[in-house]
């Protein structure tokens, strides 16, 4: 028998009905935010003008700002970026006048007004309708994986599952987008990418637990579906930790590291993350357990009687099989030989 | 149950699985390597159009070197095109500004940063990654073509040619012109109607979709383009736009440019490595036009060539290639009469022609001239303007740039009007480009840039150091992480690590796939979910430690663990493909390397690792595993 109750055990799913307020309370407050306050958009979705260029020595925005609105830019958005000498400017989408012009334009205006030599660093610009294509695209993709989320664990596990790992993604992807509402962290295509390994990392995690659950249902005599699931969560509790903490430190060295462009993306993933790895131990199952997943729904026609046989036992099993194989291609190869 | 000749679990791999292990990581090892070696300065000469590279090419490039004591490094000639590394950018730049001044409008001369790979590496097929445009720098543009705008010129070029077919079939009809989307002809009576409605079926029902207007005042008949018109169309002015950028591009001598159809109506174009974006932008954004004109063929055109003077009444011009050429000042037809240009096989002779054909307008002045002309040469000049805004005393100036080129020059047959051949093209190549300029010139689709993103040179070395500094030291915390928490397991997981590192890069290398900073995130993303395969073995083997022996509870974690690791990597890579599918470039970046991480860490996490732990604990009694 396995040893789960011989170790301390957390009650996790004691406090699900907690949990599933807390999820509650946190996907509210991030609908409020994204109803509230929106997404800060960026140029990749509204279409626009970026322009990041570098000074030699720190610049004062507000004179910057002035020599951008004489030279006819009186909405540009001006930013320091990252650093003192670096300035990111924003341009809405303008009619009748397309970004090669208008990116030339602010450059040339920003080097007549500086008297030293200033560099481009970056342009980016997005037409309006591609922005919108953009939208539509990201939007879409997000669907497009949970829909096939769903298919797969439903194939691979049963229909509750299904609908519990589901949950628990749409659960991390809303609580990620309030983050970036409430935060106002700019919105870009980046982030699209982040939310979808998002999904990739938090059902990678649900996964893993509800494997063991599955197991555990074959497995143990325990008849409790809560406990059983209960103590699965406990047997991947180092693991869930331990995968979640390696993820942690290079997603903060990114963020840190790896320079402005990319810090949304770290970010989102960051929170995705750590959302994630409390969604798989709480949202999945409990919303699984709460659709009454039982212990016959995962006993779909087992080989054999296999509760009486000891741990030791089945690993001998398992292993002389493959040894008999190994050697039943060997005999055969030896008798073709022969011939 | 148990047999009589008892087995113990013993843990051993054969031989072949050492193998492979083997196997791969030299292939890894040799196929990363080439990425360490970095670029040299180089230089890049290809032909202009219609102009090949000989021996002689040769010798005139290494001459020119040679007389302004540039050290060049070494010297290819490979697929028609030259390629000249320097040992430091000095020279590359020197050389560069002095081969184009010296080779003119036959060549087109590109910085480019050639690989210094060894050449046991490249003669092995090893390349170092392919980076995008967010880390080499560089310009892209995803440009729109106005099919609504094409289609309807498509429609006003075919007006002259339904009213010339009714005025010959004496059908009486109304004034009408060309509407955005379709051609409505008014008739004056209803026996017109009848006779110009069947006129127009027989010559046009292969293009147009005919339909008698019972909605308009008059007796009147409504011509649409069929889809299958609408297609073709569609498909020209693409094409069209694509050959003029290409045209344009290789005026600016970029290395290796990129130019390609996106989705039904969008043409992408990117320009690795080019620093004056500002330039770039204004080349992309001219316009064409052609003139048809007769030469001149009293004057000397060699003489006119070097004394710089023409004769009175023509002008002097060139080639592409540089051969001089007088026109007279006369111009016959210009770009707007063109109606259409295809280039098709003769069938008298079966070589290569083009055929043209020119409005109303066009056609009566054709056909005035080449009465008179039979016997003498017409060539076609194509003319390209822009505005580039160059720096004058230290001030910027806008200046408008005209450039001429002479692309066909022939001899006239016979007289003829609106319909003509231009034969004796020395290839269907040559056939079909004339035809694409001729296209050009005359009528393409105004198209738009609706996205560009541009990255200046430090921005792109910046993304590069941020890239490597954040892999390495997210790879090395997860390194300290796995041992702190599993000592020699985890150290093991770390070779894995290492070894899927090095892997991810070698395929990446194979694949040419393109590097971004996007995909640079991908990869350190993978190093901290690739060893949730080797968390999952381990503490699922410290787990039935409790319960069995060493060499059991080893066999179990890799056994038991493998269903669950299988699982949650299918559902990422799941993940992964709807990105990729999904992602335009950079996403796309990240979606490759993501999907590449998690097949190649499955082989380093669980073959790899078993592997080793086999060779050391396996067979054999321990006492305590170091875990």
């Amino acid at each position: 028998m396995s040893t789960a109750t011989e170790t301390k055990m957390i009650n996790f799913m004691g406090q699900r009905f907690l949990a599933v307020a807390l999820s509650a309370v946190m996907i509210i407050a991030s609908l409020a935010g994204l109803w509230m306050k929106g997404l800060n958009f960026g140029i990749d979705f509204t279409g626009g003008t970026l322009i990041e260029v570098s000074y030699p020595k720190p610049v004062d925005l507000n004179n910057l700002r002035q020599d951008l609105a004489d030279a006819g830019f009186e909405e540009a958005v001006a930013q320091h970026f990252g650093a003192a000498e670096d300035v990111l400017i924003r341009i809405a989408p303008r009619d009748g006048m397309n970004s090669a012009q208008l990116s030339n334009q602010v450059m040339d205006s920003l080097k007549a007004a500086s008297s030293e030599p200033i560099e481009l660093r970056r342009v980016e610009f997005v037409g309006p309708q591609v922005g919108d294509e953009l939208t539509e695209d990201g939007a879409l993709a997000v669907l497009y994986a949970l829909f096939g989320v769903l298919i797969y664990v439903a194939l691979r596990f049963e229909w509750r599952f299904s609908l519990g790992s589901v949950a628990a993604l749409v659960h991390d992807v809303v609580i990620t987008l309030g983050v970036f509402a409430w935060t106002q962290m700019q919105f870009d295509l980046t982030v699209v990418a982040a939310l979808l390994a998002v999904i990739g990392y938090s059902l990678n995690d649900t996964i893993v637990v509800f494997d063991r659950v599955r197991e555990n249902f074959r497995t143990m005599r325990e008849p409790d579906p809560v406990e059983i699931t209960n103590i699965a969560v406990n047997q991947m509790l180092s693991r869930t930790i331990m995968t979640s903490l390696t993820t942690l430190v290079v997603l903060l060295a990114l963020f840190f590291l790896g320079g402005e462009v990319i810090s949304g993306f770290a970010a989102a993933l960051i929170v995705g993350v750590v959302v994630g790895t409390y969604s798989s131990t709480y949202v999945a199952s409990a919303f699984a357990l709460m659709l009454g997943v039982s212990k016959e729904d995962l006993m779909k026609q087992p080989k054999e009687e296999r509760d009486s046989e000891t741990d030791e036992a089945e690993l001998q099993r398992i292993f002389l099989e493959q040894e008999a194989k190994r050697e039943a291609k060997l005999a055969q190869k030896g008798i073709k030989e022969d011939e | 149950m148990f047999q009589t000749q008892q087995k113990v679990i013993s843990n051993q791999y054969p031989a072949w699985k050492y193998l492979l292990l083997i196997v791969i990581t030299v292939l890894g090892i040799t196929y990363a390597m080439p990425n360490i070696f970095g670029d040299d300065p180089a230089v890049q000469i290809s032909p202009a159009k219609s102009v090949e590279f000989n021996q002689q090419t040769q010798q005139q490039v290494a001459g020119i070197l040679q007389n302004a004591n540039i050290d060049v490094k070494s010297s290819v000639f490979e697929n028609g095109k030259f390629l000249i590394r320097f040992t430091n950018t000095e020279d590359q730049l020197k050389a560069k500004s002095l081969l184009k001044e010296e080779m003119g409008r036959t060549a087109v001369v590109a910085l480019n940063l050639a690989p210094a790979t060894p050449a046991w590496l490249s003669g092995v097929g090893g390349q170092p990654m392919y980076l995008g445009l967010d880390l080499r720098g560089g310009v892209h543009f995803l440009m729109d073509v106005d099919m609504e705008a094409a289609v309807e010129k498509a429609y006003q070029r075919n007006v002259d040619e339904i009213k010339g077919l009714l005025r010959e079939q004496k059908v009486r009809y109304l004034p009408f012109e060309a509407e955005k989307d379709k051609i409505e002809i008014p008739f004056a009576s209803d026996e017109y109607f009848q006779s110009g409605l069947q006129a127009l079926q027989t010559e046009f029902a292969d293009r147009f979709i005919i339909a008698p207007d019972d909605a308009a005042a008059k007796p009147s008949v409504m011509l649409t383009f069929s889809d299958a018109t609408i297609a073709e169309t569609q498909k020209y002015a693409l094409q069209q736009n694509i050959t003029t950028l290409r045209n344009r591009i290789n005026e600016l001598g970029v290395a290796e440019p990129v130019i390609q159809q996106q989705g039904d109506r969008r043409i992408v174009v990117q320009l690795p490595g080019v620093q004056d974006t500002a330039r770039a932008k204004e080349i992309l954004g001219a316009t064409a036009t052609l003139e048809f004109r007769m030469v001149d063929e009293k004057g000397d055109a060699e003489r006119a060539a070097k004394t710089g003077f023409a004769p009175s009444n023509s002008t002097l011009q060139h080639f592409r290639d540089g051969r001089p050429i007088l026109l007279q000042r006369q111009i016959i037809v210009s770009g707007e009469n063109v109606v259409n240009a295809q280039s098709s096989i003769d069938p008298q002779q079966g070589s290569p022609m083009v055929s043209v054909s020119l409005d109303g307008a066009g056609g009566r002045k054709m056909l005035a001239t080449t009465k008179k002309n039979i016997g003498n040469r017409m060539a076609v000049l194509f003319i390209e303007n822009r505005v580039e805004t160059i720096e004058v005393n230290g001030e910027k100036v806008k200046k408008r740039i005209t450039t001429k080129d002479v692309i066909n020059a022939a001899v006239i047959r016979g007289q003829f009007a609106d319909r003509f051949q231009i034969t004796g093209l020395d290839s269907p190549q040559e056939a079909q480009d004339l035809a694409l300029l001729l296209r050009a010139g005359a009528l393409a689709a105004p198209m738009e840039i609706v996205e560009e993103r541009t990255v200046g040179p430090s921005m792109g070395q910046d993304n590069i150091n941020q890239g490597f500094m954040s892999v390495v030291i997210g790879f090395v915390l997860v390194l300290i992480l796995m041992v702190w928490r599993y000592k020699f397991f985890g150290m093991i997981a770390n070779f894995a690590l290492m070894l899927n590192l090095v892997i991810i890069i070698a395929v990446l290398s194979m694949l040419q796939a393109t590097l971004t900073l996007p995909g640079i995130a991908g990869i350190v993303l993978t190093v901290g979910m690739a060893v949730d395969a080797n968390v999952l073995i381990f503490e699922r083997i410290r787990e039935e430690l409790k319960n069995t022996s060493i060499q059991s509870a080893i066999y179990a974690g890799y056994e038991k663990a493998f269903v669950t690791i299988a699982d949650a990597n299918i559902t990422t890579l799941l993940a992964a493909l709807v990105l990729f599918s999904f992602g335009t470039g950079p996403i796309k970046g990240f979606a490759i390397t993501l999907s590449i991480g998690i097949l190649t860490s499955m082989f380093t996490a669980i073959l790899g690792t078993r592997a080793i732990i086999n060779w050391y604990y396996g067979n054999k009694r321990v006492e305590k595993l170091s875990i």
